[in-house]
């Protein structure tokens, strides 16, 4: 920690990146985001915008079972992120057992599972009136991002990296047709389901940070304005996570001096770039 | 003995004269969510064969061609022999899907689609150095190698179909699916499909089932056709014997069947003209 904080001093010599907790944030922005632009691709690829904004609400459910496991045992000293992981990757693959069995449409199964998460972690925590204490989960906190949960946080980053290096190109052929990933030998279920495995680790880790209402919009928007300009692979998804960095370095500086939440003014920032790429996308057609 | 069976299931009118590779697809069944989809469906496909399987819409064809890539669960085996009939092997198998499941606005090129079937290195990445030639060299086959960084969801209907043939071409498999799209493809572009398939076919000497929805190009091109109905092949043999049979008939209407029968005769006729 203390080589980021003597190179931040260095080479930002800015009053914003005096603060220990700007450069904790910077550090977390530069690590969270680009994973966000890299997921981005595939998310906006497949059509599972809506499935990321499930994971997101299906952390609170997992935030008041963190809850009560602590009040039952507090010894044991449960953090709420562990029992947040837990319930994301349950709820995941009960989405994905279901979508499986075909009975109604994908969007349908994921509404009602996301809703039903939603509502049940808000009955726990609502209990007795003291949800507003939980309310930071909603909006995130960026600034209150601690050394610790930086190695967390590098350590996650390190693992994605990895795994998305080596499962692309299979999930990459099985998103442009399952059959014909098949026939290459590809088995399609495993990867789809490490797939929504590596998404709900990466939306439950960092939405203490960036908060519930907005984490599928920093998944989303990189991509989609990537999307708008890009010609192929490797452009997408150069675009996609140069807009994320951008977008999440430059809302940082912004959210210090306006006084706003970080993660809702990432999230214009991005808008922004989403403008900026849709005009260019018209002008060139 | 092989060849036998083989000529009986076939109703006498598969020539099992070639004495090579044949792929035999034996008692297959598919049921899905409680529904019988397929059963009892037996095929024996020889190198070198290009089997049509026509039918009325929902009969399951494109779900044979799954089933027997394995993307479907099924009953019932697949055999693949080799030239000297000894000793079976798994075979591989080429697929041309009907159509994508990206839409049209994914960035992703025919390099990409290629780069991501041949190598293990993240596309995303870099691409490897070798790939554009193989690329290049596997889109030549069917005539495709001006495509190659153009998105897939800016090729027209044909150029798509050309680019998945390719990619299904490269490895040479034993087995070809091939499932043609119900729409998108003007008939130009259909025929220009259908030559380059044959002259595949004989190049490689490939065994090849494709499901179509055109019976007179089925009826030019292809040496054997199979009628899937009521959750099985009802008829199978060569054209002339499929298209003179009365529920193929009665499935495609009977002005079809007889302007075919009698198109058929004119091209006997002129056959002994010249």
């Amino acid at each position: 920690m203390h080589i980021w904080y003597s190179l931040v001093d260095l080479l930002l010599p800015y009053e914003w990146a005096q603060h220990e907790f700007m450069k904790n944030a910077l550090l977390g922005v530069l690590l969270v985001t680009p994973i966000f632009g890299l997921l981005g691709t595939m998310i906006v690829n497949n059509k599972m915008a809506f499935f990321s904004d499930s994971l997101g609400h299906s952390a609170l459910t997992g935030i008041a079972i963190g809850v009560i496991v602590g009040k039952i045992f507090p010894l044991l000293g449960v953090q709420p992120i562990w029992s947040m992981l837990c319930f994301s990757v349950l709820i995941t693959i009960a989405i994905l057992i279901v979508k499986e069995a075909n009975t109604a449409s994908t969007d349908t199964i994921i509404g009602v599972f996301s809703s039903t998460a939603m509502a049940l972690g808000i009955v726990i925590l609502s209990r007795n009136g003291g949800f507003t204490k939980y309310s930071v989960y909603l909006i995130g906190d960026l600034l209150s991002i601690s050394s610790s949960d930086l190695l967390t946080l590098g350590i996650v980053v390190v693992v994605v990296i990895v795994l998305w290096a080596v499962i692309f190109n299979q999930l990459l052929l099985a998103s442009i047709n399952q059959s014909l990933a098949s026939s290459r030998g590809v088995n399609v279920r495993l990867y789809e389901y490490l797939f929504a495995m590596i998404m709900a680790v990466i939306v439950t880790i960092s939405i203490q940070w960036v908060g519930i209402l907005i984490i599928s919009s920093l998944l989303i928007l990189p991509a989609a304005s990537s999307r708008n300009i890009a010609k192929n692979m490797r452009q997408y998804h150069v675009y996609s996570v140069l807009i994320a960095l951008i977008s999440g370095v430059s809302g940082l500086i912004l959210s210090y001096f306006w006084g706003t939440a970080t993660g809702a003014t990432i999230v214009l920032i991005s808008a922004v770039f989403f403008a900026a790429t849709f005009m260019m996308k018209i002008r060139i057609s | 003995m092989k060849h036998h069976n083989c000529a009986k299931d076939c109703q006498g009118s598969c020539g099992c004269e070639c004495g090579l590779c044949c792929t035999q697809i034996k008692n297959f069944g598919v049921i899905r969510g409680g529904n019988e989809i397929l059963r009892d469906v037996n095929l024996h496909i020889h190198c070198g064969d290009l089997t049509a399987i026509i039918g009325p819409n929902g009969a399951g064809k494109s779900t044979l061609l799954k089933a027997i890539l394995g993307d479907v669960p099924h009953t019932g085996e697949l055999l693949f022999l080799d030239a000297k009939n000894e000793g079976t092997i798994k075979p591989s198998v080429g697929y041309v899907p009907q159509k994508l499941d990206l839409d049209a606005s994914s960035p992703t090129s025919v390099l990409d689609l290629f780069a991501a079937a041949h190598t293990k290195r993240p596309i995303w990445f870099n691409y490897p150095k070798k790939i554009h030639e193989r690329v290049r060299e596997s889109l030549a086959r069917t005539q495709g190698e001006h495509l190659i960084n153009k998105r897939l969801g800016a090729l027209s209907g044909g150029e798509l179909q050309r680019v998945l043939l390719a990619l299904s071409l490269d490895p040479i498999p034993h087995l070809l699916l091939l499932d043609e799209p119900v729409s998108g493809i003007d008939q130009k572009g259909l025929e220009l499909f259908y030559k380059t398939v044959s002259i595949l076919r004989e190049n490689y000497d490939l065994s090849i089932i494709l499901v179509s929805h055109d019976l007179n190009l089925v009826a030019e091109y292809a040496n054997r056709v199979a009628f899937i109905n009521n959750k099985t092949i009802e008829c199978c043999g060569t054209p002339q014997e499929v298209f003179s049979n009365e529920k193929v008939i009665q499935t495609f209407g009977l002005d079809w069947s007889k302007r075919y029968l009698r198109d058929e005769k004119d091209r006997v006729a002129n056959a002994h003209m010249v």
